[in-house]
């Protein structure tokens, strides 16, 4: 019976991946991404440069075939930088976006299977929540934390959490009126049971929908928090962080010691939403 | 023969999928006559809708037509340009769709879409209103002002319906095509809308395409029949014909699916068509019908057969006279034993009511209802929709906890309201098989996790023993194993309830609750699913309450009825006594709302007004306000007392049942035509 619940659960799998790939948004998008997946794995590799090694003579020199992107004011080569800098990014945003979906599938369901007090409790929480910039919430979270990426990932990820409860809680709320979930009442199943196992199986296109989307803010998210200086660390070569070091140097001329981190921030974010694209409608087939 | 409005020259259609293309209608070719009447007949699949969408070039994206020709009142369709098919769909043709509250536009009041209909055609706005009044007039609305300052949501299916008439009319077309027009309607609206139909026909002179499943309403509208088998025309010829002496195998099977009047599970098991109907785009090598067909040779399976003449019709056949000795599926004689009438009482429920909502907004959907139901018995519920049945049985089941005061007892011991506080044993006693397949099994699990986690949860196996059970249950419902493996998405309409069967007699149940489990599904396969629950009732000696708001597959099936209007019971007895009189007035007009493939009209009962709302139930007798027996004000003062007008039979009407019976009888003609009528058709079927 597993074995061929597997071969079954292939054949889904290969039929949404057949639909992935005619769709032109999800293939332009999953390339983006997996550039710069490969750059956080690879990154030291396959630059010319150690992004860290300062070269002050060399200073703010523009792009040119020995540095690509140019020096930044500590004469670090930008294009090592920008290849290197997915790392932290794509590690803590993912992490917060996976925090963020767990906790929010989990309220989503019950809020959206209890209903009554529990939604109502939980949800007015959520929408005051929601009612603040995530950002600001990040930030007083931070100050009262301390900076650390633990601190990034668990915040990020606790202020995204409602915006997907009140996603899976809608499907959930249309699920729940199926006559499945009767007949699982009438064979006394316990709540728990209906919603993860025969709940939960049948709201995750929609929540791995959800997660790429998120997933695209997070990144968004922890850039601006490392660009006013409560994200990443210097020195790491982090997007958003070199921006905030460097956007000052923009009233000089020195533009390529920003517009290449801002572009690198904006190709994956567009990746990702790509992706979120071609994902959904695959999913919805 | 004149000119026809419409004709179809061998045209085939096929969907775009992936990389293939599958043949959906197959070289059809038919002609409809100004004035005439055309019914497509054909199970669900079998290409009915994608004709009327190709008549008007409505095909979705991926459709296309890949062979023949359309031509509409002189124009060929398929060469029209855009400007032209718009003008043509404007001025020459119109459609009534299937679902009246999808069909019109929520949030516009009627005038205005009926108005947009004059604008279209180009009339000038000082006209356009009250045309549109005109309009509403002319599908009998009474009061078409009001009407027309309603939005969709606020009207009734019937009246929905109507509207969508009205404004398929307003143009005045030469074509009118009506793709299931009743399909989802209760009986006695059915019953309202086709007599509309039937009415305006000799008024409009348009040709109309009637498409439907529902066989009994295509031999009541008609004057020829054309009946599709996987996107080929099998039989076609004037009504009358078709139905009286069907030529194509499959013609015959399917109407031998249908529970003929007065056949009931004591007369044996219904014929059904086994196997299934070829895939869309399966590459045919004979004829289409080969596989379901007992007479099938070898020419069959080589040779696709033409469209022959046999004397005023056509049949796709290469043995059309063998076609009227079609052997019966299932074998004759095999009776099926009758529950003992006095087993012991399994469920009994008393003065239950189920009230939504507080103070002044409280609905009460179910008052006071008080029925039994013995072990091997079924009893059938009938109602239309809003008539609480679907709530008593949430009830029943313990999904709706009733309002106090009432009382479910099964075997003589009080059953808790809600599900929760049932016993293990309570719960598994008492399971249902719902209407639609697909809410009520999950999708994501396969047919042996929906079907083991019942065994394991209300029978209680484990190990091998579950996967013992399991095999005796997936045989018993005729699944076959290599079913097992499979999500319900991949299993057809049949199959999947065939599923839901199984689970609800993992526990070995005392009663299942059927709310109406064959609704959604086509005459062969209904035909096949009401034999299972006869054999599993057999052999299980299982009670079912069974609601439809099919009567035929309600007398099929049951030995007693429950006649259900806003919520109460209006009449309640044994199968034959509510189906053979005297009747409440209101389950009168049900039956003499359903047609009848016998074609012989006995006077019909009209309902007139809108059902009303449970909310604002009508003083005295709930029925009175759309009575057609109304006596006069005792009707509107007090409620109507249960009579008992013979014993087990009972009656909640002011009228005597004596003088129920005289006044039905005088209606009908005579009791003796009415019997008659009612058992020929069994009695030739049976033989």
């Amino acid at each position: 019976m597993t074995d061929v619940d597997a071969s079954h659960r292939q054949r889904r799998i290969h039929e949404v991946f057949a639909a992935l790939f005619v769709s032109g948004s999800f293939v332009t998008g999953m390339t983006i991404v997996l550039f710069w997946a490969l750059c956080t794995v690879l990154g030291r590799h396959l630059v010319p440069y150690d992004p860290l090694a300062d070269d002050i003579l060399n200073a703010l020199a523009p792009p040119s075939a020995e540095h690509w992107f140019g020096t930044d004011q500590l004469g670090r080569d930008i294009f090592s930088r920008v290849i290197v800098g997915s790392r932290d990014i794509l590690t803590v945003a993912p992490l917060a976006t996976i925090l963020a979906t767990g906790v929010g599938t989990v309220l989503g369901l019950l809020t959206g299977y209890f209903r009554g007090v529990v939604d109502d409790v939980v949800s007015r929480f959520n929408e005051a929540m929601m009612a603040m910039p995530s950002v600001i919430v990040a930030l007083l979270a931070i100050v009262a934390l301390g900076t650390s990426e633990t601190t990034v990932i668990i915040v990020i990820g606790l202020s995204f959490a409602p915006v997907i409860a009140r996603t899976v809680r809608s499907t959930v709320l249309a699920e729940r009126e199926l006559d499945y979930i009767a007949a699982a009442k009438l064979r006394h199943e316990n709540s728990m049971h209906i919603m993860f196992v025969e709940i939960l199986p049948n709201i995750l296109p929609p929540i791995l929908v959800e997660f790429t989307v998120r997933l695209g803010y997070a990144i968004f998210a922890v850039a601006t928090l490392s660009f006013i200086g409560f994200g990443l660390q210097p020195p790491s070569p982090d997007w958003g962080l070199s921006i905030s070091t460097n956007y000052s140097m923009i009233s000089g001329g020195y533009w390529w010691a920003v517009v290449f981190d801002a572009l690198a921030i904006a190709s994956l974010v567009i990746g990702i939403n790509l992706v979120a694209d071609g994902l959904q409608g695959a999913l919805n087939d | 023969m004149t000119k026809p409005t419409l004709s179809l020259d061998r045209l085939s259609v096929g969907y775009r999928s992936g990389e293939r293309e599958h043949a959906v209608v197959r070289d059809v070719s038919l002609q409809i006559a100004p004035g005439e009447a055309y019914g497509l007949v054909g199970e669900s699949g079998c290409g009915k809708s994608t004709v009327a969408l190709t008549v008007v070039r409505y095909l979705p994206r991926n459709g296309k037509i890949t062979g023949g020709s359309v031509n509409l009142d002189g124009a060929d369709v398929m060469q029209l340009g855009p400007e032209a098919l718009r003008s043509l769909r404007a001025k020459k043709v119109s459609m009534v769709y299937q679902d009246p509250g999808k069909a019109l536009n929520p949030s516009l009041k009627v005038g205005r879409q009926l108005a947009e209909v004059f604008e279209v055609m180009g009339v000038p706005p000082a006209e356009r209103e009250p045309r549109a009044v005109e309009m509403l007039k002319k599908v009998r609305i009474a009061d078409p002002d009001s009407v027309m300052q309603r939005y969709p949501h606020q009207l009734s299916g019937g009246m929905q319906q109507r509207v969508a008439i009205a404004m398929a009319l307003a143009n005045d077309p030469t074509m009118l095509i009506l793709d299931e027009p009743t399909t989802g309607l209760d009986v006695t609206v059915e019953a309202e809308v086709l007599d509309l139909v039937a009415d305006l026909r000799n008024e409009i002179g348009a040709s109309i395409l009637f498409i439907s499943h529902n066989l009994a309403v295509v031999a009541k509208m008609c004057d020829r029949v054309g009946v599709l088998y996987a996107g080929m025309l099998v039989e076609e010829g004037p009504a009358r014909d078709i139905f009286g002496s069907p030529s194509h195998p499959y013609t015959v099977a399917l109407l031998r699916c249908m529970p003929h009047a007065g056949q009931t599970k004591t007369h044996g098991l219904l014929e059904s068509i086994p196997g299934f109907l070829p895939p869309p785009g399966a590459q045919l090598s004979g004829c289409p019908f080969v596989k379901r067909c007992p007479l099938a040779d070898g020419r069959c399976r080589a040779e696709i057969p033409e469209l022959q003449d046999c004397g005023g019709r056509l049949v796709r056949c290469h043995y059309p006279d063998r076609a009227a000795n079609l052997p019966p599926s299932i074998e004759a004689g095999d009776v099926l034993p009758k529950p003992p009438s006095e087993a012991a009482q399994i469920l009994r429920v008393s003065n239950l009511s189920k009230t939504y909502g507080q103070g002044n907004h409280a609905i009460r959907v179910v008052t006071d209802v008080s029925l039994s139901l013995q072990a091997g018995e079924t009893l059938g519920l009938v109602g239309e929709s809003g008539s609480g049945k679907t709530t008593l049985a949430r009830m029943l089941l313990g999904l709706v906890p009733p309002d106090p005061g009432g009382s479910i007892e099964l075997d003589g011991r009080p059953l808790a309201g809600s599900l929760e506080r049932r016993r293990e044993d309570e719960v598994k006693a008492v399971q249902i098989v719902f209407q639609n397949p697909d809410s009520a099994l999950n999708r994501s699990h396969s047919v042996a996790r929906i079907i083991g986690r019942a065994l394991r949860r209300l029978g209680g196996f484990r190990g091998t023993d579950l996967a013992k059970r399991l095999d005796n249950l997936v045989e018993a419902v005729r699944l076959s194993p290599r079913h097992l493996t499979l999500r319900p998405r991949q299993l057809s309409g049949g199959l999947k309830q065939r599923v839901a069967i199984a689970r609800s007699f993992a526990g070995d149940p005392r009663v299942v609750v059927c709310d109406e489990p064959t609704s959604a599904l086509d005459v062969s396969v209904q035909a096949a699913i009401l034999n299972l629950l006869t054999e599993l009732q057999a052999a299980r000696a299982v009670s079912y309450v069974f609601i439809s708001h099919d009567l035929g597959v309600v007398r099929y099936l049951s030995d007693r009825i429950a006649v259900l209007y806003l919520g109460r019971v209006m009449e309640m007895g044994p199968s034959e006594r509510v189906f053979g009189g005297p009747n409440h007035p209101y389950t009168e007009a049900l039956l003499s709302a359903v047609p009848s493939i016998g074609g012989t009209q006995t006077n019909r009962i009209r309902l007139t007004g809108e059902s009303p709302s449970a909310a604002n139930p009508p003083p005295g007798c709930v029925f009175q306000s759309r009575c057609p027996r109304k006596i006069g004000g005792i009707c509107e003062v007090s409620e109507p007392p249960v009579t008992e007008a013979e014993p087990g039979h009972f009656i909640r009407c002011h009228i005597s049942a004596k003088d129920l019976m005289r006044i039905q009888l005088q209606n009908k003609g005579g009791a003796s035509t009415r019997r008659s009528v009612q058992s020929a058709p069994s009695v030739a079927t049976l033989s």
